[in-house]
C-alpha cells in the first residue's frame, strides 16, 4: 500500500546569534493509510515544529515532504493552501472551533472549502457527529459545549472532508483523562475505519495506547520508532521512556 | 437529552463516490461574515448605533448648513433681478450699505438694464398670542413693481409706495396663521421706547428668508417708518434719498449680467454690482458659517473614520488565533479579507442606515424654528461619506487579517 505520508530527510534550522538551530534534523518517516501514528517527545524536542513542517505551514530547510504522493513544497502558496483544505485535516489543541459557527457549521466549513457542501455532503457531517456522540450538540456553538465535545466537533471537522492525513497537535492538552482517553480512542478507532493517515503529537505517553506506532524524538531527531503493539503498550503504561 | 457518549462504530462513508450537486448556503466569506454578525448581534449592534449616532450628527449638520445657509441667501437668490448694486465703500454688506435715490436714476439709465429696484433692510418682530415669544422678522422695504418686491402666490402684490399694507412669506404665515385680509401688528423701536404698527396682509410670498428669520415686504416709505430708528434720527430730520441700501437690477436679458456689471461699475459712480451668488455669500457670517459648519462635518466624519477603524482594528487583533486556525485549515487570506470588508460593510450599512432614520423622524419632530432643511444633494453626499468610511477605517484591520500567520494556530508564530 502507498504511503499516504512519506518525510525525506526533513530539517528545519535557525539562526540564531551565529548558532545554527536544528529544530528537525533530517527526519524520514512514513505513514500508510489507515495508520495512527504518535509523536511523541519532551518539551522542545521539535514534535510540533515537525508538525508544522507535515502541515505545510512551515518551510523545510532540507528534505522533501509528499501527501499522497504530492509533494507539499513544489507547489505554490495558494496550490499549498488549497491542498491543505483538500488532503489534510487539522486538531489543535483547544480552542480551535470558529467561535460563532455552530457544531455542524464547523463541521461543514471544510466542506464549504472544498466546494463540496452539498445534501450528501451535510448528511454526512451529520452523521460523522452522530457517530461521535454529538446528535443533540449540532445547532450549539463552542461556548455552549464541554472541551470534550468541542475537541470531537473539531475530530468531525478534520475528517469529514476525506482527507489522507489527519494531523493532531496534542489533542487532549485541555481535557482530564477520562475525556482524553475518549477523545483519543475515537480519532484512532475512526483514522483506521476510514484510512486515513493519522500523527497525533502528544506528551502524554498514556494517550500512545491507541496508535499503531509510536515515533519518539529528541532534539529534532527521530530517537525511537516502536511498532510493536506490545512495545507500545508497555510505553503507554510508561514503563518506557 | 444531551448525549455524552462516543459511539465507537464507525459507519464509514466513501466521499469519492458522491458526485458534486448544488451548493448549499453562501460562499465561504460571506458565510463567515454574516455568521460572526447574527451570532454576535449585541457588540455588532453596539458599533452599528455608534455609526447611527455619527451618521445622526453628520446629517444635522448638512441639515443645518443647508438650512442657516438658505435661511441667509433665500432671499437674494430668489430676487427677480440679476444684479444686487451696493455702495463701493460697503465691501458688499448689505447693512452698511446706503444708496440714493440719485443712483436709482443714473442705473436706469445704463444700457441693458430693464428695472431697478431700491431694497432696504431692518428688522422688526411680531407680537405672538398666548404669552409666545414673538417672531423676529426681517423688514424688507421695496418699491412696489419694481425688482426686490417678491412673486406673491395668495392675494396680490403691494400698490402703493405709502399704504400701511404687506406682504409676508410663507414662514411668517405659517408660524403666525395670518392670512390675506388679516391686520399684522409689528413692534418696532424708536428711540427707547417700542412702537406698534399695524399692517394690512394683502399677499403671501413664498419664503423669502434673510438673515435667518422669515421675512414681511413693505412698501418702502412705510419701511422708513416702521424700521427700528434712533431718535436722533426724527430730530436731526432725516434724509429720504439716502436711507435703503442696495439696489436689485433687473437685465433685459439676464445672461449679459458680467457684461452689464462691468459696464455699470465703470458708468455710474462709488457703487459695485455683483451677481445673486456674490451677494450672498458675502451677507454677513455667511461664509464663515458655511465653513465652520464644513469643518465640522468633515471633522466628524474623521471622528467616524477613527471610531469604526479602531473597533475593528481591536476585534480583528483579538482574533488573530482564530484567524491562524481558519488559514491553517484552508481558508485563503482573500477569503478572510473578503469577509472582514463584508462585515463592515454590513455593521456600516446597517449603522449609516438607523442614523438616516433617526435624523429624519428627529427632523420631522423640531420645531419649525430650528432652521434645517435637508436637501438630496447634500444628504447623497453625506450618506456617501458616511458609507466610505467604514471601509476606509476597516483598513487598517484587514492589515491584520493577512498579517496573521496559519502557524499561530499551532502557537508557533514568528
Amino acid at each position: 500500500m502507498a504511503n499516504s505520508l512519506e518525510t525525506q530527510l526533513v530539517t528545519k534550522q535557525y539562526e540564531n546569534a551565529g548558532q545554527t538551530i536544528f529544530a528537525v534534523d533530517k527526519v524520514t518517516i512514513n505513514v500508510k493509510p489507515g495508520e495512527f501514528v504518535a509523536l511523541i517527545g519532551p518539551s522542545g524536542s521539535g514534535k510540533t515544529t515537525l508538525l508544522a513542517l507535515l502541515a505545510g505551514l512551515l518551510r523545510p530547510s532540507n528534505g522533501s515532504i509528499n501527501i499522497d504522493g504530492h509533494p507539499l513544497w513544489k507547489m505554490s502558496d495558494r496550490e499549498r493552501t488549497k491542498f491543505r483544505s483538500e488532503k489534510i485535516g487539522f486538531i489543535f489543541q483547544s480552542s480551535n472551533l470558529v467561535p460563532y459557527l455552530s457544531a455542524l457549521e464547523n463541521v461543514e466549513l471544510m466542506l464549504k472549502l472544498n466546494g463540496r457542501l452539498d445534501k450528501p455532503g451535510r448528511d454526512w457531517a451529520m452523521e460523522l457527529l452522530d457517530q461521535l456522540g454529538l446528535k443533540d450538540r449540532m445547532a450549539n456553538l463552542p461556548s455552549q459545549m464541554s472541551g470534550g465535545q468541542q475537541q470531537r466537533v473539531a475530530i468531525a471537522r478534520a475528517l469529514v472532508h476525506e482527507p489522507a492525513v489527519v494531523l493532531a497537535d496534542e489533542p487532549t492538552a485541555s481535557l482530564d483523562t477520562e475525556r482524553a482517553y475518549q477523545v483519543v480512542q475515537t480519532l484512532g478507532t475512526l483514522i483506521h475505519a476510514q484510512k486515513r493517515a493519522g500523527i497525533m503529537v502528544t506528551h502524554d505517553l498514556r494517550m500512545t495506547r491507541w496508535v499503531d506506532k509510536v515515533i519518539r524524538m529528541t532534539d529534532g531527531k527521530v530517537a525511537q520508532i516502536i511498532e510493536s503493539k506490545g512495545e507500545i503498550e508497555a510505553f503507554s503504561r510508561g514503563s518506557d521512556h | 437529552m444531551v448525549t455524552d457518549t462516543i459511539q465507537t462504530g464507525v459507519r464509514p462513508v466513501s466521499g469519492k463516490s458522491r458526485r458534486y450537486r448544488t451548493q448549499l448556503g453562501l460562499p465561504v466569506p460571506i458565510h463567515l461574515a454574516l455568521k460572526e454578525v447574527w451570532r454576535n448581534k449585541g457588540r455588532f449592534f453596539l458599533i452599528s448605533s455608534v455609526v447611527a449616532l455619527i451618521t445622526l450628527l453628520v446629517l444635522f449638520i448638512a441639515g443645518l448648513t443647508e438650512g442657516l445657509g438658505q435661511g441667509n441667501r433665500e432671499y437674494i437668490e430668489n430676487l427677480n433681478a440679476q444684479l444686487v448694486v451696493y455702495q463701493d465703500k460697503a465691501d458688499l454688506s448689505i447693512p452698511t450699505s446706503r444708496m440714493s435715490q440719485a443712483t436709482v436714476r443714473q442705473l436706469r439709465q445704463v444700457d441693458g438694464v430693464e428695472a431697478v429696484g431700491a431694497v432696504a433692510f431692518s428688522n422688526v418682530s411680531i407680537p405672538l398670542p398666548g404669552g409666545k415669544a414673538p417672531l423676529k422678522v426681517s423688514l424688507i422695504g421695496v418699491l412696489p413693481g419694481e425688482p426686490g418686491e417678491p412673486d406673491v402666490t395668495q392675494g396680490r402684490a403691494l400698490r402703493s409706495k405709502r399704504a400701511d399694507e404687506t406682504v409676508i412669506d410663507a414662514g411668517v404665515a405659517s408660524r403666525t396663521g395670518l392670512k390675506v385680509g388679516d391686520m399684522l401688528t409689528v413692534r418696532s423701536t424708536l428711540g427707547s421706547k417700542e412702537q406698534l404698527y399695524d399692517l394690512r396682509i394683502v399677499g403671501i410670498a413664498p419664503s423669502s428668508q434673510y438673515f435667518i428669520a422669515p421675512s414681511i415686504f413693505v412698501p418702502y416709505i412705510t419701511w422708513d417708518k416702521v424700521r427700528p430708528q434712533p431718535l436722533s434720527t426724527l430730530e436731526t430730520g432725516q434724509d429720504p434719498d439716502v436711507s435703503f441700501n442696495v439696489a436689485a437690477v433687473r437685465l433685459k436679458n439676464p445672461s449679459d449680467a458680467p457684461a452689464v456689471s462691468k459696464i455699470i461699475n465703470a458708468k455710474v459712480k462709488e457703487i459695485v454690482a455683483v451677481n445673486l451668488q456674490t451677494a450672498y455669500e458675502n451677507t454677513p457670517g455667511y461664509s464663515a458659517q458655511q465653513s465652520t459648519l464644513g469643518l465640522m462635518r468633515v471633522f466628524t466624519l474623521l471622528i467616524g473614520l477613527l471610531v469604526i477603524g479602531g473597533f475593528f482594528r481591536i476585534q480583528t487583533m483579538q482574533k488573530v488565533a482564530q484567524i491562524g486556525v481558519l488559514k491553517a485549515i484552508g481558508t485563503s487570506s482573500a477569503s478572510v479579507a473578503v469577509s472582514s470588508i463584508m462585515q463592515i460593510l454590513t455593521i456600516n450599512s446597517f449603522g449609516v442606515l438607523l442614523g438616516a432614520i433617526m435624523t429624519f423622524g428627529l427632523a420631522a419632530g423640531l420645531p419649525s424654528a430650528v432652521p434645517i432643511r435637508f436637501v438630496g444633494s447634500a444628504v447623497i453626499s453625506s450618506v456617501a461619506s458616511l458609507l466610505v468610511i467604514g471601509p476606509l477605517g476597516g483598513l487598517a484591520s484587514i492589515q491584520v487579517l493577512l498579517k496573521a500567520e496559519p502557524l499561530r494556530a499551532l502557537g508557533l508564530a514568528s
